[in-house]
């Protein structure tokens, strides 16, 4: 067992053009590291150069907002689904 | 001809080519259509626009198409209004209500995104097109797509008022009613629009789409005599709307159409829903999202994609925020029917009732212009009011009842 994580197309080049990806990590800081040490580069897009998640990617552990939960410190467990989504417009 | 030279992204400037795409690959910013205003300013004159047809396609040359447009042909250049008895309700000197709640041809601003998405869809050869919408968005592609015959699929909150369910479902599109807020629908459909190739307009033509607000703030400008209002109050939800009618003003004043481009913007929202105010009042850079509860459903979006924008928007022209009660939002549905003949929905509301906040706060100045944005029609809220208007007195077909019954001086 293990997270299944969605990634956003414009970070499928990192991925080998795969929307979905599996990663090992307690918590969602470690999650971007774990997915940084199988994709590298992957983390520098994620992630601004102060290391913060950048203000326009949105993260949802279970389709929970992490700013709902406690954002990159969200305990991650087993079975767990990550969808790292872009911002997108109102309607 | 096109004067669109491509996208570029508003973070960090990169250049992209005019494809469906929406977001920066590099930092996820989104793409904004770059246009040649050397080019425009040559075109566009007053008297050119002047001489044409009263549609929001009057101002071609600054929405992003490279060909013809195909749809919306009749939709914008609605009525500015200057609105007297309201003056004389709030004691201000010079109020005008923008009404796109009699938007061709679903009754709201959204048929202005609307014709430019479709249009542009159709120009990168998309049969599908789709949408995540707290129902106005719904009514609108609904319509227009059944128009241009294209398939249809639209995403809503479950809980939506029955006047935006019916104005869709009447256009037989695919409704999908999600069990969750907007928030929750928008992210479905993020994942929805990776896997399907479809024309999502407020996903991967958002930039084009959003370009179609624009129109909402010339016609202000052009409606007024060619002149910027000192005040704009304008309704958010994702904070796309208010970012676009600042743009428009900054457009117009670069490529020389208007003199002065001195207006201070004004965010509107339910206080059920208020993350943008929330930023502005605390004086923060960081939208945090919030979960909305408000009977302005049109406005309930928690994580407003745009916020930063619409932050950066009232920062720079010196504008405010502020927040009001769903009975706040009821009471100036009411004032806005009952002295200006114009039943606004719930989003209305708020921004009327926001404007009267700032007005009896002393923080827009009575002696000044301003503009009241009212983006879409009451008829389709009809719940949010339903309790509060009084019921018909009920009478028999006779003289003696009707004089038993009703009042010798009526209010």
């Amino acid at each position: 067992m293990s997270i299944k994580v969605r990634i956003p197309q414009p970070l499928q080049k990192l991925t080998e053009g795969k929307a979905e990806v599996e990663a090992e990590a307690k918590d969602v800081r470690q999650l971007i590291e774990n997915l940084e040490k199988n994709f590298p580069g992957i983390k520098a897009r994620l992630c601004d150069e102060k290391d913060n998640v950048r203000r326009f990617i949105n993260i949802y552990v279970n389709e929970e907002d992490v700013r709902f939960l406690k954002l990159d410190k969200t305990p991650l467990k087993d079975g767990d689904e990550v969808s790292i989504i872009p911002a997108i417009a109102g309607g | 001809m096109s004067y669109v030279k491509g996208l570029k992204c508003r973070e960090c400037s990169r250049i992209y080519p005019k494809e469906p795409l929406f977001v920066c690959e590099y930092c996820f910013g989104p793409l904004e259509v770059d246009y040649d205003y050397d080019k425009i300013k040559k075109k566009l004159s007053r008297k050119e626009i002047e001489s044409r047809p009263k549609n929001l396609w009057r101002y071609q040359e600054l929405l992003p198409l490279d060909r013809e447009p195909t749809d919306g042909l009749d939709s914008g250049f609605t009525p500015l209004i200057r609105a007297r008895n309201l003056e004389k309700a709030l004691g201000v000197k010079e109020l005008y209500i923008k009404d796109d709640s009699v938007n061709h041809p679903t009754l709201s601003f959204k048929d202005r995104v609307v014709a430019v998405a479709l249009s542009k869809a159709k120009e990168f050869g998309f049969d599908t097109v789709a949408c995540a919408s707290t129902g106005n968005l719904a009514n609108s592609l609904a319509a227009q797509a059944a128009v241009a015959n294209l398939k249809r699929y639209i995403f809503i909150p479950a809980d939506l008022e029955l006047g935006k369910i019916i104005g869709t479902l009447i256009y037989n599109p695919v409704l999908l009613a999600v069990e969750g807020n907007y928030d929750q629908v928008n992210r479905l459909c993020s994942e929805i629009a990776i896997k399907y190739k479809w024309a999502f307009v407020n996903i991967n033509i958002r930039p084009y789409y959003a370009e179609g607000s624009k129109t909402y703030g010339y016609e202000i400008l052009e409606q007024l005599g060619w002149r910027a209002p000192r005040h704009i109050i304008v309704p958010c939800a994702g904070g796309s709307l208010i970012t676009k009618i600042w743009k428009s003003i900054k457009e117009f004043k670069n490529i020389g159409l208007i003199d002065k481009a001195d207006t201070r913007i004004y965010v509107a929202q339910a206080t059920g829903c208020s993350p943008i105010v929330t930023t502005i009042k605390e004086n923060s850079d960081i939208i945090r999202p919030v979960k909305p509860h408000t009977i302005a459903k049109s406005l309930a979006i928690g994580n407003p994609a745009d916020g930063v924008y619409a932050v950066a928007a009232v920062k720079e022209s010196g504008g405010l925020a502020e927040d009001i009660s769903d009975d706040e939002i009821v009471e100036a549905i009411k004032l806005l029917s009952q002295t200006e003949g114009i039943f606004t929905e719930t989003a209305g509301g708020v921004t009327l009732g926001v404007a009267r906040k700032l007005i009896a706060q002393g923080k827009i100045p009575k002696q000044e212009s301003m503009v009241v944005c009212i983006t879409g029609n009451g008829l389709k809220t009809q719940e949010a009011v339903n309790a509060r208007i009084g019921s018909p007195i009920k009478i028999k077909p006779n003289l003696a009842s009707f004089e038993e019954h009703v009042p010798r001086s009526p209010k």
